[in-house]
């Protein structure tokens, strides 16, 4: 997967939560997006998974331009999938349902077939129990799979994930990685933003350490991790890793 | 048992076996309290109860019940086609529909029906040349609860989180099975109990219709106390007639909110 971020500005009312991002990744499985809160990952993560338009800039993602036209990024959105960090289920909606309307809807499955391919994922992803239960009756990281189901159903090109475990306890957030390992796997193409340091070095070949709206520093992920070479993202990795 | 738990709420943890007892107790002692107050109110009045002569008007009852139950009844689809089309026009990017649907809802709300059902009767209907005070009857409460089932709708959908529309934007969905399939059975839900009190509130105001002589329920209870001078034996089985339309909607509602909760 490549990657073609230029001058991008984002900002809402007023703020600039990017303020002219430059990244170029010629060749990535999976790309982690790292940093401090609120320094623009998430907002880069919208950005490239085509739920929101750049106020200004260009992105490219394999020469495929996510335009700032809202039908053509809902047709590109189709051929992606997006996991958020509150997984965003439909509360009055099964597990089931939740992972197959979206296929027998939005990309023309018939229903039964559409209800045979989540069965499967949920087998997959050993939820099987709890395929008929509500997002209400199911613990967070079971939610957090249902999601990541629902996101990987259509078969996208790339799965996109915004902080999948930060709203989860450890065990659920080994969960989650798990699956998340079992996609890298199975060779999807993805992009994550995340503060698991550890998860980061060990699944993603290529990193982006982004602050204060800009890209700090970007490679393969055991040389911005272990050798950073900027000063501000010495300071930042010193913090994540003395806490680890 | 001590005899003082009858009539308590039985705490958590209890084992509440007696439980259908203690409610059939406890609802007991309620009813009897306010047939004490009611009778100690009637015997204070020396009323001389004629129930002979309202009961030869049973059919008049009857017939008049009958007409609040249809006039309600089609106003209220009436009032959920114009309230949802408010709503949608409040929500609309074009300006002069959104206008057009708080002021409606202001205007509405803001005046009695009272003064709404002279206006409508005597001016608007008039020059629209409509016979049939029926058809007024209806345009008006249709009108009128409309404005509230705007509001009630209205609130229902903004009640839905930014990020299940989100969820919905990733999954691809377009605006309308956004709306399908994710904002509109939550909204509906949420609003069920603010809808089921306006469906009560609709019927009884339809008792003002009364007063442009649309002989509903509440006019022929008049006019049967105007015949017989036995105005509480006219106005007991109003009551009591309105509480039989009303209190299963407030059941039926209570139910279906039970059966769909869910925690968000």
């Amino acid at each position: 997967m490549k990657l073609l971020l230029q001058d991008v500005v984002k900002s809402y009312g007023g703020i600039e939560a990017l303020a002219g991002l430059n990244l170029a990744i010629d060749d990535t499985s999976c790309l982690a997006l790292i940093g401090p809160s609120g320094g623009g990952k998430s907002t880069t993560l919208r950005l490239l998974s085509g739920l929101e338009a750049p106020t200004s800039g260009s992105i490219r993602i394999n020469g495929q331009e996510i335009g700032r036209d809202a039908d053509q990024r809902r047709l590109f959105r189709k051929q992606v999938g997006i996991v958020f960090q509150a997984y965003n289920l439909f509360p009055h909606m099964t597990a089931l349902a939740n992972v197959a309307l979206p296929l027998e809807k939005v990309h023309g499955y018939s229903k039964t077939d559409a209800i045979q391919k989540s069965e499967n994922l949920f087998e997959r992803f050993q939820l099987e129990d709890h395929m008929r239960k509500k997002p209400a009756e199911l613990s967070g990281g079971q939610n957090q799979r249902v999601a990541i189901a629902r996101a990987i159903a259509p078969d996208p090109d790339i799965v996109f994930l915004d902080e999948p475990t930060s709203a989860l306890d450890p065990e659920m957030t080994a969960e989650v990685l798990d699956a998340i390992y079992t996609l890298i796997e199975a060779e999807k193409r993805i992009v994550i933003a995340t503060h698991q340091m550890g998860f980061a070095q060990r699944a993603a070949d290529t990193v982006a350490l982004i602050a204060e709206g800009k890209l700090v520093e970007s490679g393969s992920s055991k040389q911005v991790i272990e050798n950073p070479e900027t000063p501000r993202a010495r300071k930042f990795l010193e913090v994540c890793l003395d806490r680890q | 048992m001590q005899f003082a738990s009858l009539f308590l709420e039985p705490r958590n943890g209890d084992t509440a076996k007696d439980r259908p007892i203690r409610k059939a107790a406890s609802l007991l002692v309620a009813i009897l309290i306010l047939s004490i107050v009611l009778f100690a109110s009637f015997a204070a009045l020396r009323y001389q109860w004629n129930w002979e002569a309202a009961y030869r008007y049973r059919l008049k009852f009857l017939e008049g019940w009958l007409t609040t139950l249809k006039i309600s009844s089609v106003s209220f689809i009436f009032a959920f086609i114009i309230g949802a089309l408010s709503t949608s026009c409040g929500r609309s990017r074009l300006l002069p529909l959104k206008y057009l649907s708080s002021i409606y809802v202001e205007l509405i709300r803001g005046t009695p029906l009272l003064v709404q059902i002279f206006l409508f009767y005597y001016v608007i209907a008039d020059a629209a040349n409509v016979q049939n005070r029926y058809v007024v009857g209806v345009a008006i409460m249709a009108i009128f609860s409309g404005a509230y089932i705007s509001e009630i709708l209205r609130a229902g959908i903004e009640g839905v989180s930014k990020s299940q529309l989100l969820s919905a934007k990733s999954i691809g969905f377009t605006e309308y099975q956004t709306f399908r399939y994710v904002i509109a059975p939550q909204a509906l839900r949420s609003s069920l109990p603010a809808l089921d009190g306006q469906t009560a509130n609709l019927i009884k105001d339809s008792s003002l219709l009364s007063i442009i002589a649309i002989s509903e329920f509440t006019l022929n209870a008049q006019e049967v106390n105007a015949i017989t001078y036995s105005s509480f034996e006219s106005f007991f089985p109003l009551a009591i007639g309105y509480l039989i339309i009303t209190l299963p909607i407030m059941r039926l509602s209570r139910y279906i909110e039970e059966r769909l909760k869910f925690d968000t």
